[in-house]
């Protein structure tokens, strides 16, 4: 384990300390894994009301070309996802893949809404995942498509059903944003990115803030009482309950979309074609289907199966999957996880076994997500 | 009645030769939100240092050991419908196991209060 001296701070470190945080180190970084709340609590309050997340260890980048079509054509050649249509003021979640068509890292995409920033494409990738996924990116860019890394901001998340009243009142603006949109706002006179996503289930912000402002916008949240600050390990129960994947967990470079179950983020445009890193095998398997499925576990008791644990079919001792991502869903009241097994016991419903300290615990695949998610549709 | 403690965090109530065991209230504070506990076996026959019960919380899982040689003989069944207990009482109405005495002389390297005070003062 790192140093506390070697460990990274974000601009929110000093809040956190203040604020009575226990700081772990993650990804590289000095992290709040909980505040003086406690993971279960934070999580509750964070589904009931708005909890305040400091993300500012992802990575932060743009692609920077000469027109949308241009930069979009670059991204293609990396990820499954279509980039070409993605309009002004969306975002979107992709994934780079390797040649075997597995996955480097996920990321969210959005458009710039302005017409002056045409060409402009702003990443947000995992803190763990960064520095390699910038040197592959900026590997495969044409001459003309750079890669800009952002090291000057912050990048915070509000999350929960109070997140849009209360940033509206800092933000009159965002509350004209559907899921998945983005765009610049004033936030109090500070100039700050926001998109409408977020890694909860939850309605909510994502703001990108200079480094410099990100204290004054996040103690503006926080001295609304219906906001909390909110640590990593409350962020891990929270996306577990919501079904989203944990890169290097869930998902990682032995993994393609198709057997993570995230299919959802290739469009028929590139699902036909298959022009992308590893398209051949991608394609192969969405025909024909693949060996093993990421699925969503409900157990019967109250013991929780965390990372790791074997996987069998009941009445059987032969290990057919381990479990990706586990751990007690505190909104749902009962254990949750999510694992890969092979594609024919991938049905909702089928009987499984996850083995906890050699002891078999009864399970059942379940439909994803878990707690239902509740993101904000503009009314059409 | 003498309460001893150790270095894993267990408290122990000592009446006669029956041993009260569970943990402390360092180790509830540490632990976070406890979410469920696996009891051990009644009549099972255990050693020192053995792994006997789990206490889980949202994050992870940490082991109770037998803090002496010993055979158990009573689980706290309230843990089971109720983990949150734990965090609420974990010196008091929230023991886990009671055992009865197997080697009174491993009570002797064990800490008292004071001791386990001091202890945890050290972390």
């Amino acid at each position: 384990m790192a140093e506390a001296a070697d460990l990274l701070k974000t601009p929110l470190f000093d809040l956190h300390v203040e604020l009575g945080a226990k700081m772990v180190p993650f990804a590289g970084y000095d992290m709040p894994v909980q505040f003086p709340l406690g993971v279960m609590k934070e999580h509750l309050f964070t589904r009931e009301s708005a909890g305040l997340f400091d993300v500012s260890h992802m990575g932060q980048a743009w692609l920077v070309g000469p027109d949308h079509a241009t930069t979009a054509a670059a991204l293609e050649t990396l990820v499954p996802s279509n980039m070409k249509e993605l309009k002004p003021g969306k975002q979107r979640y992709t994934v780079l893949l390797n040649d075997n068509g597995c996955i480097i890292d996920d990321l969210m995409v959005s458009r710039p809404l302005a017409s002056e920033d045409d060409g402009r494409l702003m990443l947000v990738v995992n803190a763990a995942c960064k520095d390699n996924d910038y040197k592959i990116i900026a590997a495969a860019l044409p001459e003309n498509v750079k890669l800009e890394i952002v090291e000057d901001r912050a990048l915070i998340a509000i999350q929960g059903p109070k997140a849009a009243e209360v940033m509206a009142l800092h933000a009159p603006e965002a509350a004209e944003m559907g899921f998945m949109e983005a765009r610049p706002l004033e936030f109090d006179g500070i100039s700050v990115i926001a998109s409408r996503s977020g890694y909860t289930g939850e309605d909510g912000y994502e703001i990108s803030i200079p480094a410099g402002a990100a204290e004054a916008v996040a103690k503006a949240l926080l001295a609304d009482e219906r906001v909390e600050s909110i640590g990593l390990g409350a962020r891990d129960s929270l996306r577990l309950e919501a079904g989203l994947c944990l890169y290097g967990h869930d998902i990682d470079e032995n993994t393609t979309p198709v057997e993570g179950n995230i299919t959802f983020c290739m469009q028929k445009r590139r699902k036909e074609a298959g022009d992308f890193p590893g398209g051949e095998r991608v394609l192969k398997q969405l025909a024909e289907g693949t060996e093993n499925l990421r699925v969503g576990l409900l157990l019967e008791g109250r013991a929780p199966a965390r990372e790791g644990a074997e996987i069998r079919v009941p009445g059987t001792e032969e290990i057919i999957g381990r479990v990706t991502s586990g751990g007690y869903g505190p909104t749902l009241g009962a254990p949750v996880a999510m694992g890969y097994v092979p594609s024919n016991l991938a049905e909702i419903g089928t009987e499984l076994e996850l083995v906890v300290r050699g002891r078999a615990l009864p399970a059942k695949v379940a439909e994803m997500p878990f707690v239902a998610q509740r993101y904000y549709r503009k009314p059409k | 009645m003498s309460t001893y403690f150790t270095k894993d965090h267990e408290w122990l109530k000592v009446e006669g030769d029956v041993v009260t065991v569970g943990i402390t209230e360092f180790a509830q504070s540490q632990l976070g939100d406890v979410v469920f506990v696996e009891l051990p076996e009644n009549g099972k026959t255990v050693d020192q240092d053995d792994e006997v019960a789990v206490v889980e919380s949202v994050k992870a899982a940490s082991e109770v050991y037998a803090p002496l040689d010993g055979e158990i003989v009573e689980g706290n069944e309230l843990l089971v419908d109720e983990p949150a207990k734990v965090n609420e009482d974990p010196e008091g109405a929230a023991w886990f196991f009671k055992m009865k005495l197997g080697n009174a002389a491993q009570l002797e390297a064990l800490m008292s209060e004071a001791d386990y005070k001091a202890f945890v003062e050290t972390l």
